[in-house]
């Protein structure tokens, strides 16, 4: 028989997108685990936060009960969300940068060729990205574990899931919005240093909203009006197996608004591969 | 690997790749000029030009990387912005850039593909090993590609391009960077690949030893076109002996006629 031989392609029907979300998430998969320094650098960063940084501030930082905590909490048990956060903040910023690459050696082209739509190859490439890094967060909650930094009940384990789907999905997005802003893999350090860190330490991730608001009023506000805020509580309340209404719903709307945008930026008929020439 | 496609039949079809009065800009400075051509089923066509002459913005505008600013392109008749889902499966691309997976293996690359058009398992897998045999490269569909020398990532990236087995080939300077065996290799393969199982194949470059006077040929120069027909044509219409010649007075004509 002839190799390509064809006749009328079939319709791309829905069993056809499944197996391209399936075939985009195995390969995301594959490429991680190629690149054991990523999976290193990936869990090291937080661990060195915990051991290090928590364990010099176990001393000098009491934190007092809050929701959703209701008992005192040692101060590696307060920030573990906002590490968690961390994994996925960079993690997103991991996949932009690799979309950045992927754009200028031309890799992203051949996804941007499927006969599917684009909006579903970015989402299936989001989605891709969320795996990851969900994979990477249950590998620092192991670690964790031992550290003696468990939830209250095993459920715990579970019921953080949803809450890392959702988060990982917005930190996702908004790398990928920044991919399309990024005209260079060069300017790439100026996104690490002018998103990731103002994020992390403008945001409930290190300190209490409370305690913020005591030392500077101005930069509570600040943190309040920053969406890992949101993300950092959605995945402690989950984590004491609680929901946060508020964080919940900030953290689903800024999801799909990156995730509209970074559609609207990939559009063929407009956008920025468009203005850059491809 | 015998030819099951009747070129009768293929003569019935519409153009293979039909580019109708494109023009596209970027900011004020224009890429393409009203480019019109057309590549007829099962035919070995050859886009030519300079670099710059704006064969990368046409070749995203027919991948749909971005919609043209003005004109059509269509693909067996389906329209590349309107239709773009029934046009892309149609088409398999080449690009300029390695475009391959370096760390995962040959088979591993070629099913990402199969999946990204909606094929999996052991379909796949037997395409996938089908092509494999067709460039030559069987045995090494479990090695890494990191592995492979330029030329044999290159017919991978040609049997990847064709496993949702599509009737157009599109190849963006398929021989860059390779030396003149592997260069020879993959122009050899592709011309099988129009002669025995009737896929159409557009073929850029700015090399003019790749063309043979029975190819269709598109000389683009500065955005536009400055022919478009089969080489020995061109070579008559221009009245020079060979296509690099032909190709010399008509891309310095233009430049007259500019200056």
């Amino acid at each position: 028989m002839s190799a390509i031989e064809s006749e009328t392609p079939a319709p791309f029907g829905l069993g056809a997108y499944w197996i391209c979300l399936r075939g985009i998430v195995w390969r995301e998969g594959l490429r991680f685990l190629h690149q054991r320094e990523r999976f290193v650098s990936a869990l090291v960063r937080p661990l060195v936060w915990l051991f290090i940084f928590a364990a010099g501030f176990r001393q000098v930082l009491g934190v007092s009960i809050i929701p959703p905590y209701e008992t005192y909490v040692l101060y590696d048990v307060y920030i573990t969300p906002g590490l968690i956060a961390m994994i996925q903040l960079f993690n997103g910023m991991q996949s932009s940068l690799s979309m950045v690459y992927d754009r200028e050696m031309g890799s992203m082209r051949l996804l941007l060729v499927s006969p599917a739509p684009r909006w579903f190859l970015l989402t299936a490439k989001l989605i891709a990205g969320v795996a990851v890094s969900i994979l990477q967060v249950y590998a620092y909650l192991v670690v964790a574990y031992f550290w003696e930094i468990e939830p209250p009940t095993p459920w715990g384990y579970v019921t953080i899931l949803p809450a890392l789907i959702l988060s990982g999905l917005m930190l996702g997005a908004l790398g990928m919005v920044l991919s399309s802003l990024v005209k260079q893999l060069e300017n790439f350090a100026g996104v690490m240093n002018f998103v990731i860190f103002p994020m992390f330490f403008a945001s409930s991730a290190l300190y209490p909203l409370w305690r913020v608001q005591e030392g500077s009023p101005w930069l509570a506000t600040v943190c309040r009006l920053n969406p890992f805020t949101y993300a950092v509580e959605l995945i402690r309340f989950a984590f004491w197996g609680k929901v946060d209404p508020v964080s919940l719903a900030v953290v689903a709307g800024c999801a799909v608004v990156f995730l509209a945008a970074a559609i609207i930026a990939y559009d063929p008929a407009r956008g920025m591969l468009m203005r850059r020439g491809g | 690997m015998n030819a099951r496609t009747t070129p009768s039949k293929a003569a019935t079809l519409p153009a293979a790749l039909a580019v109708e009065h494109v023009s596209h800009a970027y900011g004020a400075r224009k890429a393409l000029d009203d480019v019109s051509f057309e590549v007829a089923a099962a035919t070995f066509a050859v886009l030519i030009g300079l670099n710059g002459a704006g064969k990368s913005t046409l070749f995203s505008i027919i991948t749909h990387l971005y919609a043209a600013r003005g004109g059509s392109v269509s693909v067996f008749g389906f329209d590349v912005g309107r239709q773009s889902g029934a046009a892309l499966a149609r088409i398999g691309v080449v690009f300029q850039s390695r475009t391959l997976d370096l760390d995962l293996t040959v088979d591993q690359n070629l099913r990402y593909q199969a999946a990204l058009h909606g094929v999996a398992g052991g379909e796949a897998r037997a395409r996938g090993s089908a092509l494999l045999q067709r460039v030559g490269l069987a045995d090494r569909a479990h090695d890494r590609v990191r592995e492979l020398s330029g030329g044999q990532m290159r017919r991978v990236e040609i049997a990847r391009a064709l496993v949702h087995r599509p009737r157009l080939l599109l190849l963006d300077e398929p021989t860059a960077g390779l030396d003149v065996r592997a260069r020879a290799d993959i122009l050899a393969l592709t011309r099988g690949l129009v002669a025995t199982d009737g896929v159409s194949v557009l073929w850029t470059t700015h090399l003019v030893d790749e063309v043979k006077p029975d190819d269709s040929v598109i000389v683009l120069h500065e955005g536009r076109v400055l022919a478009a027909d089969r080489a020995q044509a061109v070579m008559a219409a221009a009245g020079a002996q060979t296509v690099g010649d032909a190709f010399a007075r008509l891309t310095g004509a233009a430049e007259e006629a500019a200056s």
